[in-house]
């Protein structure tokens, strides 16, 4: 599967996830939420960030418990939770997040 | 799908073999069912392809409905050509009351929900606790959801996450119940229902509750943490009773199915009333099963919270071992105390735990000292995997004197409340 945005083609797998990782960039961040029917906020922008910054330094997305204690302080305790990730990304900061910020699928467990 | 509501005779020989015999068969039912819903014929239809082929032809996959990371079980088919209507054919997980205590009217309203939307295959209940709803598609699992929560249904746990807890009828129907498992199965699914409901923790954490040791919830084998019934100090003994049961079945009955079967041998026979040695009973229930109306568990009551039990994942299969001897569970202010320790034990594996390294494992891996170290529990020479056996610390202080330095008396270990548990 593919889709093409500003004349460049990106290829993804089945679920819509880009198989060429090095091809991200915030449009095609902002394509993708599309997709999700999210409209990004600075809140969302928040956990993308994250999520970029921590595939680059360690090649695996973050477990759940990393990214809730991250945004916690940096946003405050109050958004330092799953419920808070689960409202911004009502699909899963797993699956929906991951989608968006370009990282590769989530595999997912019984 | 052109075909898809085409209705095909599908010939299963190997399942039908299953309809033979004096038994209750699902190859039956799920017939019956087939006539008026294509996708279950199909499923049967795979069941015997993989039965021929000795194959599993479903694939697991991830659908999630909004803001919930968990309680759906995406299969795919993988013989969705041969089989178009189970192409997609998801289970939804549902909580179901604790004790499995259901109102007729809220049983059917489920029926009618899931045969509206679902294949209609209800599993009542499945390994996990869960009332188990079987077949829907991408969509359906949406709308059954959908009319599941209106209904004031919630989705199970699933993957990474709290699971549904599951316990015994506890006080509401049996005499034996040492504690009220189903009213703490509740505060603890309401207390933790974020946590059930949203996966953050290193890998699933299941409770079950068992309001005595004969541990009808089986929470020994199949959980996490365990929450099994007990007392402190002596049995209930009503010597009258015990006369009776004696005139009724004879001595011989009561000596080769009370007395001798007892564990630690703990109890004695004398004229037509029996004696125990409190100290040396493990609380087994046994003769309390036997002769229910003469024994029965004494009467300051309370609760073992055990740990670790698990299916082989990354070692082999484990039961679960004691972490907390003895705790009451009366009040909600008690069950807070489990919950706060819950909280402690959750931080630490949650910190230090690996990928779908379950908490048996990781006290296998980080040893128990140092579970109890960062949970602060005190250690206690009752913390063992069944009465009798080792402890997994080495009590210097226990250990006997040596080279003439006797210590004069044995510090007492029993009967007494962990420490460090009111530090919650």
């Amino acid at each position: 599967m593919s889709f093409e945005l500003n004349g460049v083609t990106y290829e993804t797998d089945e679920d819509g996830y880009l198989l060429n990782l090095d091809q991200w960039n915030k449009d095609v961040a902002d394509y993708l939420a599309k997709g999700e029917g999210l409209n990004m906020t600075e809140s969302h922008w928040e956990v993308i960030n994250f999520l970029r910054d921590y595939y680059d330094e360690y090649k695996i997305a973050p477990m759940i418990r990393i990214l809730t204690k991250a945004i916690g302080k940096k946003l405050g305790p109050e958004k330092g939770n799953t419920k808070y990730l689960y409202e911004l990304y009502p699909g899963g900061p797993a699956k929906q997040a991951c989608k968006i910020a370009g990282l590769p699928k989530p595999t997912g467990c019984v | 799908m052109s075909d898809k509501n085409k209705k095909t005779e599908i010939k299963t020989p190997l399942l039908d073999e299953l309809k033979t015999g004096p038994w209750p068969s699902f190859v039956n039912d799920l017939k019956k069912l087939s006539e008026r819903k294509p996708a279950v014929g199909e499923l049967l239809g795979q069941l015997e392809q993989s039965y021929e082929d000795n194959w599993n032809y479903w694939q697991g996959t991830v659908l999630n409905v909004d803001g919930y990371g968990g309680g759906v079980i995406a299969r795919y088919s993988e013989l969705a050509g041969k089989f178009p209507n189970i192409a997609q054919f998801h289970t939804i997980r549902i909580i179901p009351p604790a004790g499995w205590v259901y109102s007729t009217k809220k049983l059917r309203e489920l029926c009618d929900i899931w045969d509206k939307h679902g294949a209609g295959i209800m599993q009542m209940h499945g390994m996990t606790g869960d009332a188990l709803l079987l077949g829907t598609d991408n969509k359906t699992t949406f709308d059954a959801a959908e009319e599941l929560m209106e209904a004031g249904w919630d989705l199970g746990g699933s993957g990474a996450a709290m699971r549904t807890l599951s316990c015994c009828v506890g006080q509401a129907r049996c005499e034996m119940a040492c504690f009220d498992t189903m009213g703490v199965t509740k505060f603890l699914t309401d207390t933790f229902i974020s946590q059930l409901h949203r996966p953050e923790l290193p890998y699933k954490y299941k409770f079950k509750l068992s309001g005595c040791a004969n541990d009808c919830a089986a929470s020994m084998q199949r959980s996490d943490m365990p929450v099994i019934g007990t007392w402190r100090g002596p049995m209930q003994i009503d010597q009258e009773e015990v006369a009776k049961f004696i005139d009724k079945h004879g001595l011989d009955y009561t000596v080769n199915n009370v007395i001798t079967r007892c564990p630690t041998q703990c109890m004695q026979l004398k004229g037509k009333s029996i004696e125990v040695d409190n100290g040396n009973c493990v609380h087994c229930m046994h003769c309390i099963n036997v002769m229910n109306k003469a024994l029965a568990p004494g009467k300051d009551r309370g609760a073992t919270i055990l740990i670790g039990g698990k299916r082989t994942l990354k070692i082999g299969d484990t039961m679960s071992s004691v972490l907390v001897p003895f705790m009451k569970l009366e009040t909600p202010e008690d069950w807070r105390k489990l919950t706060a320790l819950v909280e402690r034990i959750w931080e630490f594996w949650g910190e230090n735990g690996l990928e779908h390294e379950r908490i048996g494992e990781f006290i296998e891996r980080v040893g128990l000292g140092t579970l109890l170290e960062n949970i602060g529990l005190e250690p206690n020479v009752e913390m063992v995997a069944h009465p009798r056996s080792n402890p997994y610390i080495k009590f210097e202080e226990l250990a006997p004197g040596r080279m003439g330095g006797e210590p004069e008396e044995a510090p007492t270990v029993v009967n007494k409340e962990t420490e460090g548990f009111e530090k919650a």
